[in-house]
């Protein structure tokens, strides 16, 4: 403070002074923080980057790679993997919108007509966030075993003739996508509950009373006013799931059909050891959900989402 | 209408039921009394709980689990509280490079966070364990309490530091007795939820873990060859504790904003 005092000379004026302290005790505060993120956040991806363009040295080892400008590992994981990123994304589009079906609703319900008991509000909040506090794997796991063949679910389903007698549910498409809407269902309904509880009801009385229906009103009072809520929570759901690898594994709801983008990273990194093909598809996936975010962030028109 | 009315509290009760199936049947099934897998119902006992660590690893792993957590807690809640402030209270310059870096840890999907630190350490010839964990949880958790505290430093009436100061109260008397006990709910619920989103990170820690098993990682190494009922017993021994806690917290809150004669 002394310094920056003086530096001014005697004519610098106090408000600048006192700015600068301000300045100094903000970087105090803040550098520790951001030193960490940059080490641990934004230098891995340098290395992931530095590893896309790595190549094997003639007579390697499994495992060993030399740095080198080897673009052509980003032409090889497309090549082989663009299955697997088409089924990422549709996957994971699918399963945010039964998200926003079944959250949105549960979010209205608990903001909305539970507003008057605000003991029974907070209780039902508790219920959304319950999930977290039980580990993902084994409510995946449950999940399996409840939609297994031989599990009442499915019995029940053949009894009645909804599924055909030799149908299965685990190990397809169906139960993946129903894993992930299930397990960021609270990722969704959160943000949804943060905008609709703010949601002035006087408003939604004024569109009634100026002859809107319930769809008119819902389409042009509630959705845009809680569309930050939408918009968070829709990319909540979409990134983890997105790049998700645990519903899609063949030991959870998956098979080999299933394989998604994070299946195909963990085994090229930690089983295969191609960490180049590895790296090059996780900065493909970045890439591809950046450019996918920052395009409907900006559809959506909103950009306060910290 | 009538029918309409209730059509939407029947659906949000419906959801909340579906969100608790899993939960019920990973609770049940601690009481189950398996043989070598959990799958199917064999009958009730106390046994998994009572002798909860002999299957084997599983109890190291709980405890790993609780050491990464607690320590990348403690460390994220810091560093993301002190941005926190910083963030709310202070001008500086780069304020927006400052934010998309706090913003973009968490847009990122969490394999390419953990395939880049696990690339960064492989680069550096750093070995894999406990240490590298905690590195990337802390990194993870930074964000996400930034959030949450920078949400009660924004509702925080600067007049009340303004009134310790005016006490002839010193800057550290000011902090410890005015700032910091309006902030400690925000840093509560920050630290609550970097320590849950620590304890069942699995996707990060797999690719920085080495040979250290944390509970997320030994029940999916588990899960091909069958997941011991003793998992279970762990997770739902937690998830108790963990809900009767907020519950408590919350019917307290309650009760005492009744007793004060506050609408809420």
């Amino acid at each position: 403070m002394a310094i920056g005092a003086f530096s001014h000379g005697p004519t610098g004026t106090a408000v600048s002074a006192e700015s600068q302290k301000k300045s100094r005790v903000a970087w105090f505060l803040l550098l520790p923080g951001i030193v960490y993120l940059l080490l641990f956040f934004l230098t891995p991806l340098f290395s992931l980057v530095l590893t896309s363009f790595k190549t094997a040295p003639p007579a390697a080892f499994i495992g060993e790679y030399v740095y080198a400008f080897r673009w052509e590992n980003y032409v090889e994981v497309l090549g082989m993997y663009g299955e697997h990123s088409l089924r990422s994304f549709t996957y994971a589009a699918i399963a945010t919108l039964i998200a926003l079906a079944i959250g949105y609703p549960l979010a209205y319900f608990i903001g909305v007509r539970l507003r008057p008991y605000p003991l029974w509000q907070s209780l039902a909040l508790v219920l959304v966030i319950a999930p977290f506090f039980i580990s993902f794997l084994l409510r995946t796991v449950a999940w399996k075993q409840l939609l297994a063949d031989q599990g009442w679910i499915v019995g029940t389903m053949k009894a009645f003739a909804i599924l055909p007698p030799d149908a299965h549910i685990t190990g397809t498409s169906i139960s993946v996508i129903f894993g992930l809407a299930y397990n960021f269902i609270p990722f969704m309904t959160l943000p949804l509950y943060t905008s609709i509880e703010r949601l002035d009801l006087r408003l939604i009385e004024a569109s009634n009373d100026l002859y809107a229906n319930s769809l008119t009103t819902f389409r042009k009072v509630t959705v845009p006013l809680t569309l930050p809520g939408i918009v968070s929570g829709t990319l909540l759901t979409f990134i983890p799931a997105a790049g998700d690898y645990v519903n899609a594994s063949a030991n959870f709801l998956g098979s080999t059909q299933t394989s998604m983008i994070g299946n195909v990273i963990e085994s090229n990194f930690l089983v295969l050891q191609n960490y180049p093909h590895a790296a090059s598809m996780s900065l493909l996936l970045m890439g591809a959900i950046l450019i996918l975010v920052s395009a409907y962030v900006f559809k959506s028109g909103t950009d306060d989402l910290l | 209408m009538k029918f309409g009315k209730l059509l939407l509290p029947l659906y949000g009760i419906l959801a909340l039921i579906y969100l608790m199936v899993p939960i019920a049947y990973t609770i049940m099934f601690s009481f189950n009394d398996s043989k070598r897998t959990n799958i199917i119902w064999n009958g009730f006992t106390f046994n998994n709980w009572l002798n909860v660590c002999d299957a084997q690893g599983v109890c190291q792993a709980f405890a790993n689990s609780i050491i990464i957590a607690t320590v990348s807690t403690v460390v994220a809640t810091v560093l993301g509280t002190a941005i926190a402030i910083a963030l709310v209270r202070y001008k500086f310059k780069g304020r927006a490079a400052t934010t998309l870096l706090l913003f973009l840890p968490m847009a990122t999907p969490e394999v390419v966070l953990g395939a880049g630190l696990a690339a960064q350490f492989l680069n550096a010839g750093m070995p894999k364990g406990m240490l590298t964990v905690i590195l990337a949880h802390v990194m993870f958790c930074i964000s996400f309490v930034v959030v949450t505290v920078r949400a009660r430093v924004a509702g925080l009436d600067p007049k009340l530091e303004e009134a310790g100061r005016d006490l002839y109260a010193n800057p550290s008397q000011v902090w410890w007795k005015v700032t910091f006990p309006l902030l400690l709910p925000g840093i509560v619920a920050g630290a609550l939820l970097a320590f849950a989103l620590s304890f069942d990170d699995f996707i990060i820690t797999n690719f920085n873990r080495g040979p250290v098993d944390t509970l997320p990682s030994f029940i999916y190494t588990a899960a091909s060859r069958g997941i011991p009922a003793e998992a279970n017993v762990l997770a739902s021994a937690v998830f108790i504790l963990a809900i009767a806690g907020v519950v408590t917290a919350q019917v307290g809150g309650a009760i005492r904003r009744k007793r004060l004669g506050i609408v809420a």
